[in-house]
């Protein structure tokens, strides 16, 4: 019989730390995927940050380096300056790239680095257990947001993926979700184009991922699967944010 | 190649070049910018070279930090405040035993404080700096001269130990002009150095990384870094000795205090004061053995610094008791003169009874 | 032999320049020298210094605190330097910008009318290089041929500049 759904070759063959029904484990599949089918295991540098996904490295079968928190779009632009040749992409959560890392990300952005930046947005705090995160939903309870979020105090969810829209050098942003099989395969394609435009010279790639956190979110799988549609994509819409590289997607 | 006049900040860049920098991040503030310029200039235009404007000096230095990963020689520079910037970053190279080279042009502090030359970052220099338990290879050069030729020891020591080294210079040095000379040629391709990560090609993929979730396993790690330190400290201390056989006073200073106090020695000696000076190159590993063993010739040391002391504790814990270690600083900023540290000297040398 | 010398002015007055050449031509005369401009904040205001040390053996502070010679380019540098100069130093002055008589009795004063002259020669920007063409003369610490050929270095070969501050140069040198 043939085998149409294997292990990706630059996915490890290790058991996931992560919580059942996160979305982290779903994208890193996703990316390996995207190494096979491009070809660039090889020359494929990736830069995970603490978080959740400290521990990527166990999973892909790239080189990485654990960068500090936030600093992703500067060492990946140091990585990718010094071997262009390389493909580099950063993998950040929604504090990383959204709070302390967003100067980072809008100046690695605005010079139009010719990098990858998968964007994980689960609205919430995972590794240190469930804060408020600058993507956290109006009202959401977190352990810093005991009564709610309140923008009197503690502002609005930010749209950093409408943000890194406005900026010249960013050649592609579009956010997607992972919650739904049909939404996972989209996910996919901005992904690959992501990739893709790297390989291309085109510049500075940004895909944000709605990911659903049940741990942090106090939900089942399932509800936290619902809640991306019904709640999170309402304040983060999905699709196509900016387009510069004159090419639709694949399908 | 013949001598030219050059700023400490342009010398420094210069000799960066020569020895194959690659990469160059930096932020512009006072009195380190003629470096970034420099680069601006003339690294961003050579071949497989790259010069950038950070967006802030923690941008900056982990963009070094991302060029060393791929083995690529990568090198940052700014001053007092934007030193404690980059904290973080080297705390990470230290943690994933990244080589790159930090050039802190200090200045007037806390705070804001001057731009005026200063030495008040010693301790964050030698003492790692960031959090962790970790050391950073300090270099200390005192001329324009020494900077260039300590540019290069820089990027050799941090690849041979793929440890980070700090160059500490000054507002002063990086301002003056002197004559300098050039020793090396720039390669025509930058090096690369062996291990870096540039894709896994032709072997397994490797990661490099700072944290752990088993404390076992970090112990490890801190274990390793403090043998190389000690390596380090056996290996790659050094110091300048100047007029030490006979005297009875020894001036303990770096860097362009050390200067200042050359004159007044010389001047010392002049009106019949046996005084000379130990002068440490690298601050860190600090030359213990060698400033020891003057203590068993001489008794009564001053240390001259522009601060309220903070290399003192490292001549003290040197000396183990066995000198008499007077302080005597200037800090935020304010330049000394060599007729006020030989006033300092004379006063010390007749309090003590030195004058026979 | 430590000879110090401050040079001091207006921004704008080329006062770092007269230093820098100073110190060129020492390099070229293979002597020990250092250059320190002030910097920053201090010559935002307007003001400009800078201290050129130069000797035959190892130069240990860059730093004057009593120099052999002050060159006054304008009268708040006069004021601001008279009590550092060392007793029996030499205060150049330049007596166009300048009208107030120094009040210590123990220098040697040369006055230089360096911006009338440069007038006169129809570049007031080239009054720095009379002065220091006076300065030299005055001096004596540097042959005039070390700073014309200092000159072309820092000048990069411009030779429409080289002339008009080789001829300044000249005109001050040949005044004392």
């Amino acid at each position: 019989m043939e085998k149409i759904f294997t292990r990706p070759k630059s996915l490890k063959n290790a058991v996931f730390h992560y919580c059942p029904g996160c979305g982290h484990s779903i994208v890193h599949r996703l990316i390996c995927e995207i190494i096979d089918e491009l070809n660039i295991q090889d020359k494929t540098i990736g830069v995970p940050p603490p978080g959740c996904s400290v521990f990527a490295y166990y999973y892909f079968d790239v080189d990485m380096i654990e960068c500090p928190h936030g600093r992703g779009g500067a060492v990946a632009t140091g990585i990718k300056r010094a071997a262009p040749d390389s493909v580099v992409f950063t993998y950040q959560g929604d504090g990383d790239l959204a709070a302390i890392g967003t100067a980072e990300t809008l100046h690695a952005a605005n010079r139009g680095e010719n990098i990858t930046a998968v964007f994980i947005n689960n609205a919430v705090y995972g590794m240190t257990g469930g804060q408020m995160a600058p993507t956290t939903m109006l009202g959401m309870k977190t352990t810093t947001s005991p009564y709610g979020r309140d923008p009197e105090f503690d502002g609005h969810p930010i749209k950093m993926s409408e943000i890194i829209g406005q900026v010249e050098g960013a050649c592609y942003v579009e956010r997607v979700a992972v919650n739904t099989p049909a939404n996972i395969r989209r996910a996919k394609r901005a992904l690959k184009k992501a990739f893709q435009n790297q390989l291309d010279g085109k510049g500075y790639s940004l895909v944000e991922i709605l990911s659903p956190c049940p741990t942090n979110w106090k939900m089942s799988p399932v509800d936290s699967w619902k809640w991306v549609d019904d709640v999170m994509s309402k304040k983060f819409p999905l699709g196509t944010i900016k387009d510069t590289t004159g090419k639709t997607h694949a399908d | 190649m013949a001598k030219v006049l050059m700023t400490g900040n342009a010398a420094i860049a210069e000799a960066a070049i020569r020895a194959g920098c690659q990469c160059y991040f930096g932020y512009p503030i006072t009195p380190q910018t003629e470096l970034t310029e420099y680069m601006a200039a003339n690294l961003s235009r050579r071949p497989g070279c790259t010069f950038i404007q950070a967006e802030s000096e923690i941008a900056a230095i982990n963009m070094v930090l991302g060029a060393s990963v791929t083995g690529a020689r990568a090198m940052t520079s700014s001053s007092s405040p934007g030193m404690s910037l980059k904290q973080e970053a080297i705390s990470y190279m230290a943690a994933s035993q990244l080589p790159a080279v930090i050039v802190n042009m200090s200045r007037g502090g806390p705070g804001l404080g001057s731009i005026a030359a200063a030495q008040s970052d010693y301790f964050q220099s030698t003492r790692g700096g960031g959090h962790g338990d970790y050391r950073t290879i300090v270099l200390a050069p005192s001329s324009v001269q020494e900077l260039a030729d300590e540019t290069h020891t820089a990027f050799d020591l941090a690849d041979k130990y793929s440890i980070p080294v700090i160059l500490l210079g000054d507002g002063m040095l990086g301002q003056m002009m002197e004559p300098v000379e050039f020793k090396h040629e720039a390669p025509a391709v930058p090096p690369v150095r062996p291990g870096g990560l540039r894709g896994a090609t032709g072997r397994p993929s490797r990661f490099i990384r700072s944290f752990t979730s088993n404390p076992a396993e970090l112990e490890e790690l801190n274990w390793s870094l403090y043998r190389r330190y000690q390596q380090i400290q056996e290996k790659e201390t050094s110091c300048e000795k100047f007029m030490t056989d006979d005297a009875q006073l020894i001036v303990t200073a770096f860097g362009i205090a050390a200067r200042i106090a050359r004159g007044a020695i010389t001047n010392a000696r002049a009106l019949g004061m046996k005084v000379g000076m130990f002068r440490p190159v690298t601050l860190w590993p600090f030359p213990k053995d060698q400033l020891k063993e003057l203590s068993k010739t001489a008794k009564y040391f001053l240390d001259f610094e522009m601060n309220m002391g903070q290399m003192i504790d490292d001549v003290k814990l040197s000396l183990e008791g066995s000198g008499d270690v007077t302080f005597y600083g200037r800090p935020g900023g304010v330049i000394p003169t060599s007729s006020e540290v030989l006033r300092v000297i004379t006063r010390l040398y007749y309090q003590k009874g030195l004058n026979g | 032999m430590l000879i110090k010398t401050i040079f001091a002015g207006f921004g704008g007055q080329g006062v770092l320049s007269m230093g820098l050449n100073l110190a060129q031509a020492a390099m070229i005369e293979n002597r020990h020298v250092t250059y320190l401009p002030a910097y920053g904040a201090e010559v935002r205001g307007g003001t400009a210094n800078c201290t050129v040390s130069i000797s035959d053996e190892e130069i240990a502070s860059p730093v004057a605190s009593s120099p052999t010679f002050v060159v006054a380019m304008n009268q708040p540098s006069m004021i601001r330097f008279q009590n550092r100069l060392q007793s029996g130093g030499i205060f150049f002055l330049n007596s166009s910008l300048i009208t107030e008589q120094v009040s210590r009795g123990d220098l040697e004063i040369v006055n230089v009318a360096a911006n009338t002259l440069a007038e006169e020669m129809g570049n007031v920007k080239s009054a720095n290089m009379i002065m220091l063409g006076a300065f030299i003369k005055k001096s004596n610490i540097l042959h005039i041929d070390s700073v014309i050929e200092g000159l072309n270095v820092a000048l990069k070969g411009n030779k429409k500049l080289i002339t008009i501050n080789t001829d300044a140069l000249k005109k001050g040198y040949d005044l004392l």
